[in-house]
Parts: structure tokens; sequence; C-alpha cells
């Protein structure tokens, strides 16, 4: 097994648990490469990738940016706020125009769940998905594995508590697809009104208790709360969340064990996170952010592998 | 040179001619495998490679061995380890160098290429460095090493050890500047190089394929 079962990384769910290890074991490789003197290799001098973001990011973006640079790919970006997607284009046309610039790869952020399985089925060239809606988010999963992964020697039997908002999180239900295939299992926890219905089917647990989820865990991984997203009042006050969900010094203090802290940003210091809590030693939000590069140059590189030389034209 | 070369009490001749093979004249083994080199001839192959390293590095001081791998890790260490135990050179520092994300068929293979670890921890830069691989066929993998090693700084000088030369045989213009033994094998033809550590023994074959 030394190849992605698929063509394309459009989430979790479409690649099997020997995919994971694939992208880590490379992954492996690129975070020897990131941390040389010159931390680029030539691997991808002739592909060019566009990264097409209809929905603001900047971590993701410049992680994905960054990676490409690193492979030696030629990169265009392109952003929905400044371009002809506020004059009416539909999402095929777009990309397909983009696409006769002779384009090998996409990679997309889209406010739709979805958006990414769609473009796959109209279009010639390799997608990676950087976010659509509240569907997926593969790599920032993969990162968060492969960090779990670095810190504790492992996935497999760790247990691991996703908190906060689950509901309009893609980066949670990516984590449960990662997560499951990795042998890990996995809680959540937040309020009510922030966990889905169905949640129980994907063989979930909830707990609506903080303290008892952190009591069992070996992972913490704290989500942001998206304001952005939430088209009505889900918790009575910003105050009261932090109150009930917030990861604060006194509640790890309160454990009798030492659990690995995990945020995807960006934080909202205070909400659901304390500024002790984020910047201590228990946290690896930053091992995160460079654990991100390396997967990200390494589903790239896997993915750019599966485009034969001759083949396309 | 006067073509003999001493280690211990043994003579070896350095300007031995290379081998001439082809499969009609194969008698040692079956029809498809013949031993090139069995484990005494490897041995005083590795001796002489190490004589020859130290004629022209001396105490080992401003130099380091690159073993290119993944085959190429074996022989560096059987290198570094007769150096250090035997010849009582000390401190000899040894890295590993995967060429995978710098080679020049990217995407034009059939196999996908599996990369391999990267170890080097120590400073390349000003340094004579010496790549180490069992075999040189093609140069194309070296030509790949050369660039990959720029990453770690701009060494004073490269050298290439290797332990089977396969002449006429070169896509590059790249010569090793220590080699165990020539041979000249045809295209279809593989030198499989196998060490006790890995392989359950040393030797190396030609192969037919």
């Amino acid at each position: 097994m030394s190849e992605l079962s698929v063509n394309h990384l459009l989430g979790i769910k479409y690649i099997t648990e020997a995919d994971i290890q694939l992208i880590f074991e490379t992954a492996d490789h690129f975070k020897e490469v990131i941390n040389r003197p010159i931390k680029k290799v030539p691997s991808l001098r002739d592909i060019t990738i566009a990264n097409l973001f209809f929905e603001n990011s900047t971590r993701t973006r410049l992680s994905f940016e960054l990676a490409e640079k690193r492979l030696s790919a030629d990169v265009i970006n392109f952003s929905a706020a400044s371009s002809s997607v506020k004059k009416g284009e539909t999402l095929i046309d777009t990309v397909n125009n983009i696409l006769s610039m002779k384009v090998d790869m996409v990679v997309m952020r889209h406010p739709n769940p979805g958006a990414g399985v769609f473009l796959a089925k109209h279009i010639n060239a390799s997608i990676v998905n950087a976010g659509d809606g509240a569907h997926e988010h593969p790599t920032q999963a993969l990162l968060d594995c492969f960090s779990i992964r670095e810190r504790l020697g492992g996935v497999a039997g760790k247990k691991v508590v996703i908190v906060g908002d689950i509901l309009h999180s893609r980066v949670a239900l990516s984590n449960i697809f990662a997560l499951q295939k990795l042998g890990a299992s996995v809680k959540v926890c937040g309020p009510k009104t922030l966990i889905p219905k169905y949640i129980g089917e994907l063989g979930v647990e909830v707990e609506n208790n903080l303290n008892a989820a952190l009591n069992w865990c070996d992972v913490a991984n704290m989500l942001r709360v998206q304001n952005e997203r939430m088209d009505s009042s889900y918790f009575p006050s910003t105050r009261e969340y932090a109150q009930q969900y917030g990861l604060t010094k006194k509640r790890l203090d309160s454990l009798n064990k030492e659990i690995v802290i995990m945020h995807p940003g960006p934080i909202n210091r205070g909400v659901e996170i304390t500024s002790d809590v984020a910047d201590s030693k228990q946290a690896i939000i930053l091992d995160q952010v460079q654990n991100g590069v390396a997967i990200r140059m390494a589903v790239i590189y896997l993915l750019a592998s599966k485009i034969k030389q001759y083949e396309d034209h | 040179m006067k073509g003999f070369f001493y280690y211990g009490n043994v003579k070896v001749n350095i300007h031995k001619k290379p081998l001439h093979l082809s499969p009609e004249h194969d008698s040692e083994t079956s029809m498809s495998q013949k031993v090139l080199l069995n484990a005494t001839e490897i041995n005083i192959a590795l001796h002489r490679l190490a004589c020859q390293l130290i004629e022209n590095h001396d105490t080992f001081e401003n130099t380091v061995l690159i073993g290119i791998q993944p085959r190429g890790i074996f022989l560096a260490k059987r290198l570094k380890q007769l150096l250090e135990a035997h010849y009582k050179i000390k401190n000899i520092r040894l890295g590993y160098l995967d060429i995978t994300f710098y080679r020049d068929d990217f995407r034009r293979s059939d196999k996908p290429l599996e990369a391999n670890k990267t170890n080097i921890d120590f400073i390349v830069e000003d340094k004579k460095v010496v790549f180490i691989d069992d075999v040189l066929y093609t140069g194309r993998s070296i030509r790949s090493a050369l660039t990959a090693i720029q990453s770690f700084g701009r060494p004073q000088e490269i050298e290439l050890l290797v332990l089977i030369d396969r002449r006429f045989s070169r896509h590059l213009p790249i010569q090793p500047d220590y080699r165990g033994r020539q041979v000249d094998a045809i295209k279809n033809e593989k030198v499989k190089v196998c060490w006790k550590e890995n392989d359950g023994e040393d030797a190396v074959y030609l192969v037919e394929k």
C-alpha cells in the first residue's frame, strides 16, 4: 500500500484507514523536510494548484499555500470577495475558467456542504476539500489525529472528547470519522442545543457535563463557538457558555491526570478556553499548526502522484 | 600507482579487470542468478574502500559520510563500523539521505515512489561529503542526491563511493571516486546486493530479470 485509494480528498468519510496511515507516514517525512535549513523539495515543480476560497480563512489558506510552495508547485489564489462570483458566475463556470488555464489541482473552501463532491463529478482535476460548510474539513482532522499520534504515540485506543459547537462544526464531523477509523473512542460534549440530534448514530456518545467528559478523556479538542453560523440563540449568553463549557485552569487542576488540549483555531480566548490553558504545556495548539503544513504537503504530494504525466492531454 | 593495495598482509589488486558476464557462461549457480562477490570478497573490498577513504580523509575531522536511502545505508554503516573498530578512527559522522522528493521520475513511473527517513544531525556546510550507495547504475539517484544535499548547506566537496559500479549504463556524467567492483551488466540484468543484517548473507548477485 503506497498509493491513496482516491483521486480527490473530499472528506474523511471517503478514505480508508490505510489511506490515513499512508498520509501520516508521508507527513513524517515532510515534517523533517520543513525543519531543514532549506525547507523546499522540487517534487511538484510541474504541477499548478488553484486555491479557491469562497469563504474567509487565514490559517487554512496560508497553510495550504505554504505546503504547495514547499513542494515547488505553482500556486494561484482566488478569494470570492474580490471575484466575478459577486457578478453571478456559477461555481462550475468559475472553476472551468480557472482550469482552462491548465490547473492540475484545486483546493477549495466553500460555504455549501458537498461543494467539493459536486465539483469532483463535473470537472477534470484533483480536488482537495478545505472545508465545505458544516460538512467536512478533512485536512484539519488529519492534522489533529497526526498531532495526537505525535504526542501520545498513537491514536488507537485513545479517548477523545470534542467539546463545544458540534452542530455547526465540519471539524467535529471529520474528526469523528478520522478518530473512529484509527480506533479511538469519541465523545462529544456541549449544550444540548449545539449537539446534532442523530449524532448517536455515528457511534459517538454524548456527555453534557464537561467535568465528567474531561475525567474520561485523554485528549480534549475544544471547538470554537461559531457565532457567524448561528441563526438563532443556542445558549443564553457567552458568559454562561464559558462557565459551563469553557476549559479553565481550575477545571484542569481538579483532574487527577494530565490531558492533551487541542484547538483548531481561531481561539475565542475566555470563551471556550482561557488564556492560561491555551498557552500551557498541555496545549498542542501550535504543534497542530506546524503539523498542518506537513499533513497538507503529504495530501497534495500523494494526490499529485496519481496525476500521470502524459495521460490527461 | 602500483596497482596493488595492502591491508594487513593481504595484497589486493585494485586494477582488477572488470568482470565480463553473460548468461551463457554462467556456471556458478542457476541460470538466472550468478554470484559476483561472496562474503570474503565483500569483506576485502570493504577493507580496501575504508583504507582509500583514510588516504583521502585522514582523521575524518572535516568529513561526513552520507548513506543514500534505502540501500546505501547498509554499506555506510559497515564502513563506519570498520573505520571505527578496525582502523581506530573516532567519531565518524554518518547521516542518511532520502532522495524520493528530488527524483526526476515523479508521476512518470508506474510504481508510486515511497519515501524513507532522512537523518542528518550535523552541519554539512563546508564539510567534505562522501555519498555512499550500493550500486551505481544510471546515475540518476546520485543526481537527485546532489540536489537534495543542498538543502542542508553547501558542502566543500562531494565524493561518491559505491560497492558496485555498473559500467556503460550511465545516463548522466557521474562517476564514482571509490568503487568496490566494476561490472558489465546488460539492461535486463539486475545487480542485487545482500547484507547479513538485512538479507541474511553478504553477497552480490547478478540476476536475470
